[in-house]
């Protein structure tokens, strides 16, 4: 009897392991046979935050929080995408909805300004949108000059329009509690133009007064990106010499070391090689560097008077 | 005396219906978010950890104050274990008052409890953030003001319980849940209710919404979590006005409660 009240929970948890078994051992099948059902597209049924903040009750922080994580999950996903018709539709209205459930949701303006701002396939290549979602972030928080600033850099970096942005430098220093420097911004952006010194001085400005670490890093990148810019005019700068003694672009950097016009091959500041074409003699950063894309095209793109 | 000994009854009751599993589910929830979140929130981990902890405190305990709130009269008169109760010299308010304190004792040990786990982990947190990391926060991991936001979820919480238990002493428990839950949610909308005049032209209902506003619960200003987690001031005058509304609504539900069950016909 004993033995028989003992056998029956182990013959029922081996019908329950059987029956796990089966219907995992079926869903494998079917995979492998049909396979897996693709993940849907992203898909925002609510695009009103004023209508999820009210239907959230007294979640609205920690539904804000949801909606960071989906627009950061949704931007390294379509920036990592292979596909060439990547897009990032969504990106605004995600981060639009985080700022409307927590209007102080710091971050979300600040970085979400930079995925809305890079040049496309890098970002959104949005600039009006990341103007816009910062002049939403002064709105609701009037005393954070770091956004007006940031408006400023979207201008000076991605749009190239030096009066805006010092316009906007100057308006973040009119901010009660903003660094004295940001006057001097103004007047450097507006006098200097975008000349790759003094988008030194305003890179180095934002990563020392930089309040997110994400933030500090994205003006190191900034910083890296520069440097990279000047040892490019450099290594081009010594291939146009070889050339004109050789008559030929060096085929590779190995040419210019053997010359003695190089100690090494040259390494961008990620670490990774420089890559020389040898049939039109240009220099840029190599495919799986952190630095690409270079914003070629953009004001940086001038070297210092 | 006799309320200590209904309450220490609702408080045991509460563990032998395995009440406090919840906190095992918070446990697990938290820890397991402060893994996920890490990965993939940009530097935003301690944030959602804090806003994460206080809704959960505040959803598991609007769950507890409500199914557990709603039976507690209700289920006396059911297995009719009122009778034995009203023979002794317990007279009725005693029984709501006493019932109503032994949930508010079983909500403040599962709000603390949940408090410690949240300020355990923030405190691991803190601890092993980088310097760097940590001058980036807003407020300090294990910031002392999210006491504030928990005292003003557990009073949120005394006050949905005296709503459950105010309709538990004349309705169904399916009735008074789902009444429950209606004020819960029009409690953190009633402000619209004082605004209406933007939109509504007659002077009378504008005035019966008004009345409404000042009526019906208003559970929004027990809501600071997104004040404290950005490090912003809650005065200690906001906190004593809000909490005092609460008292004397709680008070007003308990009387009336009181009253509607002590002319209730039990036979």
């Amino acid at each position: 009897m004993t033995a028989h009240r003992g056998a029956r929970p182990l013959a029922f948890g081996l019908a329950l392991a059987t029956l796990v078994a089966a219907f995992v051992g079926l869903e494998v099948w079917r995979d492998r046979v049909y396979g897996e059902p693709a993940p849907g597209d992203s898909v925002l049924y609510v695009r009103s935050g004023e209508a999820l903040r009210r239907m959230s009750l007294s979640f609205s922080p920690l539904l804000a929080d949801v909606y960071w994580v989906r627009a950061v999950q949704y931007y390294g996903g379509t920036r990592l995408s292979t596909s060439s018709t990547r897009r990032y539709d969504l990106l605004y209205p995600l981060l639009d909805i985080t700022t409307s459930l927590d209007p102080r949701f710091n971050i979300a303006y600040r970085f979400g300004s930079i995925f809305l701002g890079e040049d496309y396939p890098g970002g959104a290549g949005r600039p009006d949108l990341a103007v816009a979602l910062l002049e939403k972030g002064f709105r609701a928080n009037p005393t954070r000059w770091q956004y007006l600033q940031d408006i400023g850099f979207v201008y000076y970096w991605w749009v190239g329009d030096y009066r805006q942005a010092a316009e906007w430098f100057k308006k973040a220093g009119d901010v009660p509690g903003a660094p004295w420097w940001l006057r001097s911004m103004a007047a450097v952006t507006l006098t200097q133009g975008g000349d790759r010194r003094s988008s030194r001085v305003l890179w180095q400005s934002l990563r020392d007064s930089a309040d997110n670490t994400w933030v500090r890093n994205n003006a190191s990148l900034r910083l890296s990106q520069l440097d990279a810019l000047d040892a490019i005019d450099q290594l081009t700068a010594i291939g146009a010499e070889f050339r004109a003694r050789a008559g030929r672009h060096p085929a590779s950097w190995g040419d210019l070391v053997r010359a003695r016009m190089l100690r090494a091959v040259p390494l961008d500041p990620t670490g990774v090689a420089y890559v020389l074409n040898p049939v039109t003699g240009a220099v840029t950063v190599g495919a799986d560097s952190q630095l690409n894309p270079l914003p070629v095209g953009s004001q940086a793109d001038r070297p210092a008077r | 005396m006799v309320l200590g000994a209904i309450a220490l009854n609702v408080f045991r009751e509460s563990v032998r219906d395995r009440v406090f599993y919840n906190l095992l589910l918070f446990g697990v929830l938290l820890v397991g978010a402060s893994v996920l979140v890490g990965q993939m929130t940009a530097g935003q981990d301690v944030k959602i950890i804090k806003d994460l902890g206080l809704a959960a405190t505040s959803l598991f305990g609007l769950f507890i104050a409500v199914f557990v709130g709603i039976g507690l009269v209700w289920k006396e008169v059911e297995r009719r274990s009122v009778y034995s109760l009203i023979a002794k010299p317990v007279r009725r308010p005693e029984l709501v008052l006493g019932k109503y304190l032994g949930l508010a004792f079983t909500l403040l040990v599962n709000v603390s409890v949940m408090a410690v786990v949240l300020y355990l982990l923030l405190g691991y947190m803190q601890w092993a953030s980088p310097e760097n990391l940590r001058a980036a926060w807003e407020a300090p991991a294990t910031d002392p003001a999210l006491l504030k936001a928990l005292l003003l979820i557990y009073v949120q919480l005394l006050l949905v319980t005296a709503i459950a238990l105010f309709f538990s002493t004349f309705s169904s428990p399916m009735l008074s849940a789902a009444l429950t839950f209606g004020f819960y949610v029009i409690g953190h909308f009633n402000a619209d209710l004082e605004h209406f005049d933007a939109v509504v032209t007659s002077t009378p209902i504008v005035w019966l919404l008004r009345a409404l506003y000042y009526l019906l619960p208003n559970l929004a200003p027990f809501d600071i979590t997104a004040k404290v987690v950005h490090g912003q001031a809650v005065t200690p005058g906001y906190l004593l006005m809000t909490i005092g509304y609460a008292v004397v609504y709680i008070a007003f539900l308990l009387a009336a409660g009181s009253y509607i069950f002590a002319r209730r016909d039990l036979k």
